[in-house]
C-alpha cells in the first residue's frame, strides 16, 4: 500500500516545528506502524536526508516508550493498543496520516517526535514507592490481601506510563497516570505506611509540573493502551481528600531519639 | 487557614470547591423547583409560600448570601481551572481534536455555564427585582396583589410566562442547566471520589446524575409549558381586567 505521511519535524524545544509531507511507498500491511516509519527513515537516509526521530523500545506494548499521535489520537484509534502494536492493515491504501508528538507543556519536545517525559519520573520519585524490609524475601502469604483488592491493584499497576492520557486530554492533565500509580500502591497492604503522604506528594508534584486539571471527559480512559479506568481517579480524589483532612502528623519533640 | 490555602492551591482542591459549591447550588435548584411546582396547587398555596419566604428575613438573607458565595466560588474555580488548562498545552494538534469518548455536555460546560449565568441575571431582574422593562407585559409585577392583599406570585408567574419569548428563553436556559448538570453532577461525584456500586448497579452516582438532569428538566419546564397551553388563563384575564378597571377608576379620581 502507498500512504502520504505528514510528520512533525522540529529541531529542538527552542525552535518552532512544522508538518513535513512524505510519501511512504510499498508499505506491507503486516508492518507495525513503527516498522513503516523505520522504512521511511531508511529511504530518507539513503537519499541523504535526515531521518525523523521517534521513541520506541520493547515494540511489544509493555514498556510505554512509543509515543505517537496518529491522526489526532495518541497510539492511533485501535482500542487498547500501543502504536508499536498498531499494524498497517488498519489503514487504507492512499490514506493521508498525520503523525505528531505528545503535546503538553510538561512534556517539552526534545526533537521531532520525541518528548521529554521526566515529569512522570519526578512524580514517581515523590511517592510512587513503598518502604520494604531488607533481608530475605518475606513469606508470600504473610500479608493477607483479598482477591478483589489484589485485582484492582493489578489493574492500576497495568499502567505503562506512556503519557497517552496527557496527550489526549483536552487539558493535558496527568490525572489518569498519577491515579493509577497512587491507587496501585494505596490499595495494597504494602502501601499503607505511606498512603497519605504518597497521594499528597504525588499530587503536589503533578501540579508543579504544569499539567492541566481533570474535567472528567473520559478521553484518557478511551485511549489508554492498558485501558486504565477513570474510577482510579475517583479513588485518588478520595484518598487525597482524606489525607488533607487528616493533616500532618505531630512531630516528636525528642526527634525519635528517646 | 493553611488547610484552606492548601486546598485552593491544589488542582484537586479546586475541583472539590467546584463540586461542593455545585452541590449546594443543585440543592437550591431542587428547593426552588419544589416552590415553583406549588403553582399547580393554586394561587392561595403559592402566595402563602411566597409570603412565608419574604417575611422571614433571618432565613432569606443568610440563604441569599450563601448562594451568592457559592456562585462566586463556582465561577472563580472555573476561571482558575480553565486558565491552568489552557496553559497546560501551549501548542495544539493539527486539525480539530477528536472528542474521543467525551460527552457533549463535558466539552461545553463552560459555555452552558456562561449562558446560565446570563439567564440567572435576567431571571432575577424579571421575578425578584421585578424590573418592569424586562417582563414584556408593560405591567409592574411588584404591585400585583391577590384578594388577601399579599403579593400575587401566582399571577406574576402566569403573566410572566404568557409572553412566549420569556417562556422560550426560560425553557432553553433550563435545558442548558440540565445539560450542565448531567456533566457537572457526574464530575462532582468523581471529584469527591464517590463511584460505588450499589445493589449490583455499577457507577450508581453517574446514573443518578443523568436521570436527575432529565427529571429536573421535565419538572421545571412543566410550569411555562402549562401556562403557554392555557393553564390559569381565566385567572389571568380576570386579574388583568380588574387591573385596567382599577387604573381607569384611579384616573377618574385624579380628574
Ligand atoms: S515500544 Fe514499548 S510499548 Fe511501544
Amino acid at each position: 500500500m502507498n500512504l502520504t505521511l505528514k510528520i512533525w519535524r522540529q529541531k529542538n524545544a527552542a525552535s518552532p516545528g512544522c508538518l513535513e509531507t512524505h510519501e511512504a511507498r510499498d508499505v506491507s500491511p503486516d508492518m507495525s506502524f513503527l516498522e513503516m516509519l523505520d522504512m521511511v527513515n531508511e529511504r530518507l537516509v539513503a537519499g541523504g536526508q535526515e531521518p525523523f526521530v521517534f521513541d520506541s523500545d520493547c515494540r511489544e506494548g509493555i514498556c510505554g516508550t512509543c509515543s505517537l499521535v496518529i491522526n489526532g489520537v495518541p497510539h492511533g484509534s485501535r482500542k487498547g493498543t500501543t502504536v508499536c502494536q498498531l499494524h498497517m492493515r488498519h489503514f487504507q491504501d492512499g490514506q493521508t496520516i498525520t503523525v505528531e508528538p505528545w503535546r503538553a507543556r510538561a512534556f517539552p519536545i526534545v526533537k521531532d517526535l520525541i518528548v521529554d517525559r521526566a515529569a512522570f519520573d519526578r512524580i514517581m520519585l515523590a511517592g510512587g514507592f513503598i518502604s520494604v524490609n531488607t533481608g530475605n524475601a518475606p513469606e508470600a502469604n504473610a500479608l493477607p490481601v483479598s482477591k478483589e483488592i489484589a485485582d484492582l491493584a493489578m489493574d492500576a499497576a497495568a499502567c505503562i506510563g506512556c503519557g497517552a492520557c496527557v496527550a489526549v486530554c483536552k487539558n493535558a492533565s496527568a490525572m489518569l497516570f498519577v491515579a493509577a500509580k497512587v491507587s496501585h500502591l494505596n490499595y495494597l497492604p504494602q502501601g499503607q505506611a505511606e498512603k497519605d503522604r504518597r497521594v499528597k506528594n504525588m499530587v503536589l508534584q503533578m501540579d508543579q509540573e504544569g499539567f492541566g486539571n481533570c474535567t472528567v471527559t473520559g478521553s484518557c480512559e478511551a485511549v489508554c493502551p492498558k485501558e486504565i479506568s477513570l474510577d482510579f481517579i475517583a479513588k485518588m480524589n478520595r484518598d487525597y481528600a482524606v489525607a488533607v483532612v487528616k493533616g500532618e502528623l505531630k512531630k516528636s519533640a525528642a526527634g525519635g531519639t528517646g | 487557614m493553611n488547610f484552606l490555602m492548601k486546598i485552593w492551591h491544589s488542582s484537586l482542591g479546586k475541583k472539590y470547591i467546584m463540586g461542593i459549591s455545585g452541590f449546594v447550588l443543585v440543592s437550591f435548584i431542587v428547593a426552588h423547583m419544589l416552590g415553583n411546582l406549588q403553582v399547580f396547587l393554586g394561587p392561595s398555596w403559592i402566595n402563602t409560600y411566597g409570603q412565608l419566604l419574604h417575611d422571614n428575613h433571618e432565613i432569606l438573607w443568610p440563604a441569599r448570601i450563601v448562594l451568592l458565595t457559592m456562585i462566586g466560588l463556582h465561577i472563580w474555580s472555573a476561571v482558575k481551572l480553565r486558565a491552568e488548562n489552557r496553559a497546560a498545552r501551549p501548542v495544539g494538534y493539527a486539525g480539530d481534536p477528536a472528542p474521543l469518548a467525551s460527552s457533549y455536555a463535558s466539552r461545553t460546560a463552560m459555555m452552558s455555564g456562561l449562558i446560565i449565568a446570563a439567564f440567572v441575571i435576567f431571571h432575577l431582574l424579571h421575578y425578584t427585582l421585578r424590573v418592569r422593562a424586562v417582563n414584556l407585559t408593560n405591567m409592574d409585577f411588584s404591585t400585583l396583589r391577590d384578594s388577601a392583599g399579599r403579593p400575587d406570585i401566582y399571577l406574576m408567574l402566569l403573566l410572566g410566562f404568557s409572553k412566549w419569548p420569556v417562556a422560550v428563553f426560560y425553557i432553553i436556559a433550563v435545558g442548558l442547566l440540565c445539560l450542565h448538570l448531567s456533566h457537572g453532577m457526574r464530575a462532582m461525584f468523581q471529584s469527591v471520589g464517590w463511584k460505588w456500586t450499589f445493589g449490583g448497579v455499577s457507577h450508581l452516582p453517574d446514573r443518578i446524575a443523568r436521570w436527575f438532569a432529565v427529571v429536573i428538566f421535565i419538572l421545571y419546564t412543566s410550569v411555562p409549558t402549562a401556562v403557554m397551553c392555557g393553564f390559569g388563563k381565566a385567572y389571568r384575564e380576570a386579574a388583568v381586567q380588574q387591573l385596567s378597571a382599577g387604573a381607569v377608576a384611579e384616573k377618574e379620581v385624579a380628574r
